[in-house]
C-alpha cells in the first residue's frame, strides 16, 4: 500500500472514500466509467449496468452515480435521507468466483478492518419491478449497518443473465458516515482539508436538497412531466422501431438501443417526480411501472441485437 | 469378536452464506433426501442427523453397509437343439458369453432346457453413493435459488440457494481412514476439505469424518449445530441481562434467526439514549428487532422496558467488542430518531383526517378500496352493537378509525404494528377508551391461542371486520380450498366463532351476513349500472345502514322507493348466507373438538334443522354431554336405541312410516298398565323438553327427558310391540316413534355414538 496524504484517507474525505474504492476496483480490471449523464433512481439504471448484464460479453465497470428519489427529499433538514446521493456502483460479468473475498477487499481499502468490525452477509433478494430484473444476494451489513447491497443478477429487461453478473452498489454517504463518525450527512468532511480549507456535504449540496425537495414535492409541473413521460415513451418506442434491422438486410444488429433506452430511463425519472407530487393513485402506479418495464424490457430485446450485446459485428 | 464397524457417512455443502430463515429445513432436507434414496436402493443406516450454518449444510450418517445385498436370479432358456437365434437371444439377455455357461435342466413337459444363474454382486455402498450425491445437489428443493459466475453462461447450470463453493463426502469405518466419495456436480468436485470461520479461521481444514469434523470446526470458530448456537445466546444474552440487573425480553423468532446468522455466536450489549424511552416500547423493540436483529432489555421490577439492547455478532473482536458496539449503537440510535420522528409527526394528523388517503388503497381488486371497505364495516358495527351491548355511536366509530393507522408513517414502516398505533393515536386524541381499545383489538383473535377481546366495543368491531371479510370473498367466489386459504378466512370465521363463545353472544348469525352480503351486492350492483367511477365512490360513502334506504331508493328503483327491509331483501344473497353459515359449522365442530368435546355429540346437534345460534349449540352439546354421562341418560339412549331399531325393522317390513301420533283412545282402551304409563309421560316430557328448550333450559330439557328412562325401560321390559292385534301393534309403533321424536326436541340421538 502507497501511503496517502491525510486528506485524501476515506476516514476523513468523502472524496477521498470515492477515489479509493475507483483504484481498488480499476486493479480489479474494472473500468472506471463516469456517472451517467442523466438523472435516474440507482445506480443500475446506467446502461452500463441494465443493459451490459445482458448477452454473453464479459464486462467489469466501477462508476459513481447521482441516484435521484424525489420522495426522499426532506427539505435538507433530515440528517439520514436525501432525494439526490451517491451510490458507487460495480458490475462483474460473469461474476468471479472470489466475489465475496473481491468486496471485503475493498472493505479493508477503505479502513474496514475485519479484526474489529462484525461484517455480515444478511439475506436480501434484490427486484426491480420497472426494469423487470431480479436477483439472489445479500445486504452487508458491518456492526449493524447496511453498507452494500450484493446482488447475482439472474435476470435482467426480463431475460435471464447468462453467464451471471455480480452487482455491488455501496451507499456512499452513509458508509463515509460511519467512517467520519459523524451523525449526520451534513456534517461529512468532502475534502478531507482541515480549516478554511475544509468543504462540508453541507456546503455543497444543502442548498440543492431544500430547492429540489420545493420543486419535487410542490412546484414540479405535472403537466408538463405527464407530458414529458408519454413523449419519452413514444420516443423510446419510435427509436427501437426505427433500428430494429431490415427484412432481408445482411445486417440484421439493432442500430438505436442505446438511445431508446435513455428515453426509458427519462420516462422512469418522470414517473418518480410524479408519483413524489402524488398525482398517481394507487391502481395508475401499478400501471406505469408496467409501463416501463415494457419498455426497459423492449430495449434489452434491442440491445442482446447489438454487438455489445453479443451479436457478431 | 465384535462385528466388524458399520461405515459412516460425512457429507458438507460449503457456499456462500444461506438466508437463516431457510437454514433449518435445509439441512432436514437434505438429511431426507439422501437417506431416502438409500433406503430406496436397500442400504439400510443406524441414524443421520443433518446441520446448517449460515455456509454450509452439513449430513452424518452412521452405521451404513459396506454394501448392497448380493442378489442371485436363475432365468429359464429355451429347449436344448432350439434354433440358434433363440440361443443367442438368451445369451444376450442374461449376459453370458457362450452356452456352456449355462446349465441344463429337465422338467416332464418341457424337456432339457437351459438355464442361466445370473449373480448381481451387491454394490459397493460407495459408488451407489457417488450416484445418487450429484443428483440430489442439483435438484434441492430451495425455496428459492440461483445461478452464477462463468458456468451460468450455459443453460442447465447448476442452481444453489448462492454459489456453492465446495463439497466433502466421506465414507468408511472409524476403525480406518475414510474413502472420499469422488464425485462431481457441474466442475465441483467432491474432496475431504473445507474451511472454518470466514474471519477468524478462514484456513482449509481437512477432514476425515464426522467424529473430528465437527471438533475441527468447533477449533476454526464454527458452531455446526444452530441449537447449540441458540443455547449460547441465550445463555450469555441472560448472563450479560443479568449483570445488569435486567431481564432480557425472550424471542423465539429471532434468537432462531440471530442463530442462522452468525456462525460464531457472541453478544454484546449496547445502549441508547433514555429519552428514547417515551416511544411506545412495543415500537422501540420492533425497530431494533426488525433492523437490527437485537434482542431488548426490561427492568424486572418495573416490567418496562431498559435503555439496553443485545447484539449477536459473529466475532471475537481484537478490541473485545468496543467497535461493534459503539457501531450497533450509531445504527440503533438512528433507527430509534426515525421511530420517534414517525411518532411525533403521525400525531399531527388526525386519525378521522387520514380516512381520505384510504380510498386510493386498494383493498381488492373487486371489494373495492380500504374506504369502502371501513365503511362497510362501520355500518355493520353500528347494526352488531345492540346485540353484543356495545353504544352503537362508539362501535361505529371504532370501525371508521380502525383502519387509518394503515396511512401513519409508523404503520408504513412497520406493518406489525397496525392497530396498535392506531390505539396510541386515538387514546392522544382522546377518543373514548373504548374506541381506543377497538382500534387494536378489532384484529383479534388472531388464531386459535389468540386472546379473545372483551369489550362490547371491541367484539362489535371485531365481528364486523370478520364478516364482512367473510361476506366479501364469498360474493366473489375466493372461499378456501384445501390447503389453499390465502385471505385466512378459515381464521376469520374461527375468530368470528371464538368471540360468540367467549363473551357468550346471543347472535343469530345468519342476520349479520345477509346484511353484510346485501352491502357487497349493493355496492357490485350499482357497479354494474354506473360507468362512472366517481358514482361509486359517492355511493360507498353513502353506505352507512341509515342511509341505505336512501341510497337504494336513489339509484336502484328510479322513481320506485325501496324500504331498507326491501334493499335488504333486494340485494342479500340467502344463498351466500347459508354457504357460510355452514362453513361456520364445520369451524365451530373444529373448535370444540380441539375443545375435547365428542364430535358425535356436535353432530348430533348440528342435525337439528336451523341451527344458527352458535352459542346455543354449544350450550346444548354441553348440557347432553352431561346427561348422556348420568345413568338415566345412559338408560334413556339404551331405550331409544331399542326403538329405533324395532321401529327401523318394523318400517321397512311394512313399508311405512309410523309419525302419527299415538292414539291415546286405542292405549287407554287396550293398552297395558306400562304402555298407559308412558304414553302419559311420554306426552308430559315432550312437552316440558320443548318448553325448556324453548327457555334455553337445556339441563332442563334433559331433566325432563330423564322422566322417560323408567316407563322407556318398563315399556320394553312388559310390553310386546309386535301384538297380534294389527290397530295395537301400529300404535305401540307411533308410541316408539313418540320416544324418537321426543328426543329430537334436544338432539338427534341417531348421530350419539358409544
Amino acid at each position: 500500500m502507497t501511503s496517502e496524504p491525510a486528506h485524501m484517507n476515506p476516514a476523513r474525505s468523502f472524496q477521498g472514500l470515492i477515489l479509493t474504492l475507483q483504484r481498488y476496483w480499476a486493479e480489479q480490471g474494472c473500468v472506471i466509467l463516469q456517472p451517467y449523464d442523466m438523472e435516474m433512481g440507482a445506480g443500475t439504471f446506467h446502461p452500463a449496468t441494465t443493459l451490459r448484464a445482458l448477452g454473453p460479453k464479459p464486462w467489469r465497470a466501477a462508476y459513481v452515480q447521482p441516484s435521484r428519489r424525489p420522495k426522499d427529499g426532506r427539505y435538507g433538514e433530515n440528517p439520514n435521507r436525501l432525494q439526490h446521493y451517491y451510490q458507487f456502483q460495480v458490475i462483474l460479468k460473469p461474476n468471479p468466483p472470489n466475489l465475496q473475498e473481491l468486496y471485503l477487499g475493498s472493505l479493508k481499502a477503505i479502513g474496514i478492518d475485519t479484526a474489529l468490525h462484525d461484517i455480515r452477509f444478511v439475506e436480501d433478494d434484490w427486484e426491480s419491478p420497472t426494469l423487470g430484473a431480479w436477483g439472489l444476494g445479500w445486504e452487508c451489513w458491518c456492526d449493524g449497518m447496511e453498507v452494500s447491497q450484493f446482488t447475482y443478477f439472474q435476470q435482467v429487461a426480463g431475460f435471464e443473465c447468462s453467464p451471471v453478473a455480480g452487482e455491488l452498489t455501496y451507499g456512499l454517504e452513509r458508509l463515509a458516515m460511519y467512517l467520519q463518525g459523524v451523525e449526520s450527512i451534513y456534517d461529512l468532511n468532502f475534502n478531507g482539508l482541515d480549516g478554511d480549507r475544509k468543504v462540508t456535504y453541507a456546503q455543497v449540496f444543502q442548498q440543492a436538497e431544500q430547492e429540489y425537495s420545493r420543486h419535487n414535492f410542490e412546484y414540479a409541473d405535472t403537466e408538463m412531466l405527464f407530458r414529458h413521460f408519454r413523449d419519452a415513451e413514444a420516443a423510446c418506442r419510435k427509436y427501437l422501431a426505427d433500428g430494429e434491422p431490415k427484412d432481408g438486410a445482411n445486417d440484421q444488429r439493432h442500430l438505436m438501443a442505446l438511445p431508446a433506452y435513455d428515453q426509458c430511463i427519462k420516462a422512469s425519472h418522470m414517473f418518480n417526480l410524479l408519483d413524489a407530487r402524488g398525482v398517481i393513485s394507487v391502481t395508475e402506479r401499478q400501471s406505469y411501472i408496467l409501463r416501463v418495464r415494457e419498455l426497459a424490457k423492449a430495449c434489452g430485446a434491442a440491445w442482446l441485437k447489438t454487438e455489445g450485446g453479443g451479436v457478431a459485428a | 469378536m465384535d462385528a466388524p464397524a458399520m461405515p459412516d457417512l460425512l457429507l458438507e455443502i460449503f457456499s456462500e452464506e444461506i438466508p437463516a430463515r431457510m437454514q433449518r429445513r435445509a439441512a432436514e432436507d437434505l438429511k431426507k433426501l439422501v437417506t431416502d434414496a438409500l433406503v430406496e436402493r436397500g442400504f439400510l443406516y443406524e441414524g443421520a442427523q443433518g446441520f446448517a450454518t449460515p455456509r454450509r449444510l452439513a449430513l452424518t450418517i452412521a452405521g451404513l453397509p459396506v454394501k448392497g445385498q448380493d442378489v442371485r436370479e436363475e432365468r429359464k432358456g429355451p429347449r436344448v437343439g432350439s434354433p440358434d437365434g433363440a440361443i443367442q437371444g438368451f445369451l444376450k439377455g442374461a449376459g453370458l458369453a457362450s452356452i456352456d455357461q449355462a446349465r441344463i435342466e429337465s422338467d416332464p413337459k418341457k424337456g432339457e432346457f437351459y438355464v442361466a444363474v445370473i449373480e448381481k454382486p451387491g454394490r459397493a455402498t460407495q459408488d451407489v453413493l457417488a450416484e445418487i450425491l450429484p443428483g440430489i445437489v442439483k435438484n434441492f428443493p430451495w425455496p428459492k435459488s440461483m445461478r452464477w459466475g462463468a458456468a451460468s453462461k450455459e443453460p442447465g447450470s447448476l442452481r444453489w440457494v448462492r454459489p456453492l463453493h465446495s463439497i466433502v463426502c466421506t465414507f468408511g469405518p472409524e476403525t480406518e481412514d475414510p474413502e472420499v466419495v469422488r464425485f462431481d456436480v457441474d466442475g465441483i468436485a467432491s474432496g475431504d476439505v473445507t474451511k472454518g470461520h470466514r474471519f477468524l479461521a478462514p484456513g482449509e481444514i481437512r477432514v476425515k469424518r464426522f467424529d473430528d469434523y465437527a471438533p475441527a470446526l468447533e477449533r476454526a470458530k464454527v458452531v455446526l449445530d444452530a441449537d447449540r448456537r441458540k443455547d449460547m445466546i441465550l445463555h450469555d444474552a441472560k448472563d450479560l441481562a443479568f449483570a445488569q440487573g435486567l431481564e432480557l425480553v425472550e424471542d423465539e423468532g429471532l434468537l432462531e434467526e440471530v442463530a442462522g446468522l452468525v456462525e460464531w455466536p457472541v453478544v454484546l450489549m449496547g445502549s441508547f439514549d433514555e429519552a428514547f424511552l417515551d416511544i411506545p416500547p412495543e415500537v422501540i423493540r420492533t425497530t431494533i428487532r426488525a433492523n437490527q436483529k437485537c434482542f431488548v432489555l426490561r427492568d424486572p421490577a418495573t416490567g418496562k422496558l431498559a435503555n439496553r439492547f443485545l447484539l449477536t455478532s459473529n466475532l471475537i473482536a481484537t478490541d473485545g467488542g468496543k467497535t461493534i458496539v459503539a457501531g450497533n449503537e450509531r445504527v440503533v440510535r438512528a433507527r430509534l430518531s426515525d421511530a420517534k420522528f414517525f411518532w411525533e409527526t403521525d400525531q399531527r394528523v388526525k386519525l378521522e383526517d387520514r380516512l381520505e388517503k384510504l380510498k386510493s388503497i386498494v383493498f381488492h381488486e373487486k371489494l373495492g378500496t380500504q374506504y369502502q371497505r371501513v365503511e362497510r364495516i362501520a355500518a355493520l358495527a353500528k347494526e352488531l352493537a345492540p346485540i353484543v351491548g356495545a353504544d352503537p355511536e362508539l362501535a361505529q366509530r371504532a370501525a371508521r378509525l380502525a383502519k387509518a393507522d394503515l396511512v401513519t408513517e409508523m404503520v408504513g414502516e412497520f406493518p406489525e404494528l397496525q392497530g396498535l398505533m392506531g390505539r396510541y393515536y386515538a387514546t392522544l386524541q382522546g377518543e373514548h377508551a373504548s374506541v381506543a381499545a377497538a382500534i387494536e383489538e378489532h384484529y383479534k383473535p388472531l388464531g386459535p391461542s389468540d386472546r379473545v377481546p372483551t369489550d362490547p366495543v371491541s367484539v362489535a368491531v371485531a365481528l364486523a371486520d370478520k364478516i364482512d371479510t367473510l361476506v366479501g370473498f364469498w360474493a366473489i367466489d375466493e372461499k378456501p380450498t384445501g390447503s389453499k386459504d390465502p385471505y385466512a378466512l378459515r381464521r376469520a370465521a374461527l375468530g368470528v366463532v371464538r368471540l360468540v363463545l367467549d363473551n357468550q353472544l346471543r347472535l343469530p348469525i345468519s342476520e349479520p351476513l345477509i346484511y353484510a352480503s346485501a352491502m357487497h351486492q349493493f355496492v357490485s350492483y350499482l357497479r354494474a349500472r354506473s360507468s362512472e367511477l366517481q358514482d361509486i365512490e359517492n355511493i360507498a360513502q353513502k353506505m352507512r345502514s341509515d342511509q341505505l334506504d336512501e341510497v337504494a331508493t336513489k339509484f336502484a328503483g328510479g322513481t320506485k322507493a325501496i324500504e331498507l327491509e326491501d334493499a335488504r331483501e333486494f340485494f342479500g344473497d340467502k344463498e351466500l348466507g347459508n354457504d357460510l353459515l355452514s362453513f361456520f359449522a364445520d369451524r365451530l365442530k373444529v373448535y370444540l373438538r380441539d375443545q375435547g368435546a365428542r364430535h358425535d355429540l356436535i353432530d348430533a346437534v348440528f342435525a337439528l334443522e336451523s341451527q344458527d345460534d352458535l352459542l346455543m349449540i354449544v350450550r346444548r352439546v354441553e348440557a347432553l354431554g352431561r346427561f348422556l354421562d348420568t345413568e338415566d341418560g345412559r338408560n334413556l339412549l339404551a331405550g331409544y336405541r331399542r326403538a329405533a331399531n324395532i321401529l327401523r325393522i318394523e318400517e321397512k317390513k311394512d313399508g311405512r312410516v309410523y309419525s302419527e301420533a299415538p292414539d291415546l283412545q286405542i292405549v287407554n282402551d287396550q293398552g297395558q298398565i306400562e304402555e298407559k304409563a308412558l304414553a302419559v309421560v311420554l306426552d308430559g316430557a315432550k312437552r316440558e323438553a320443548a318448553a325448556a328448550v324453548e327457555a334455553e333450559d337445556f339441563e332442563g330439557a334433559m331433566r325432563a327427558l330423564s322422566r322417560l328412562r323408567q316407563p322407556v325401560d318398563a315399556f320394553f321390559d312388559k310390553v310386546t310391540v309386535n301384538a297380534d292385534d294389527a290397530g295395537l301393534r301400529a300404535n305401540r309403533l307411533r308410541l316408539l316413534n313418540s320416544i324418537r321424536e321426543a328426543t329430537r326436541t334436544v338432539a338427534d340421538f341417531s348421530r350419539i355414538e358409544g
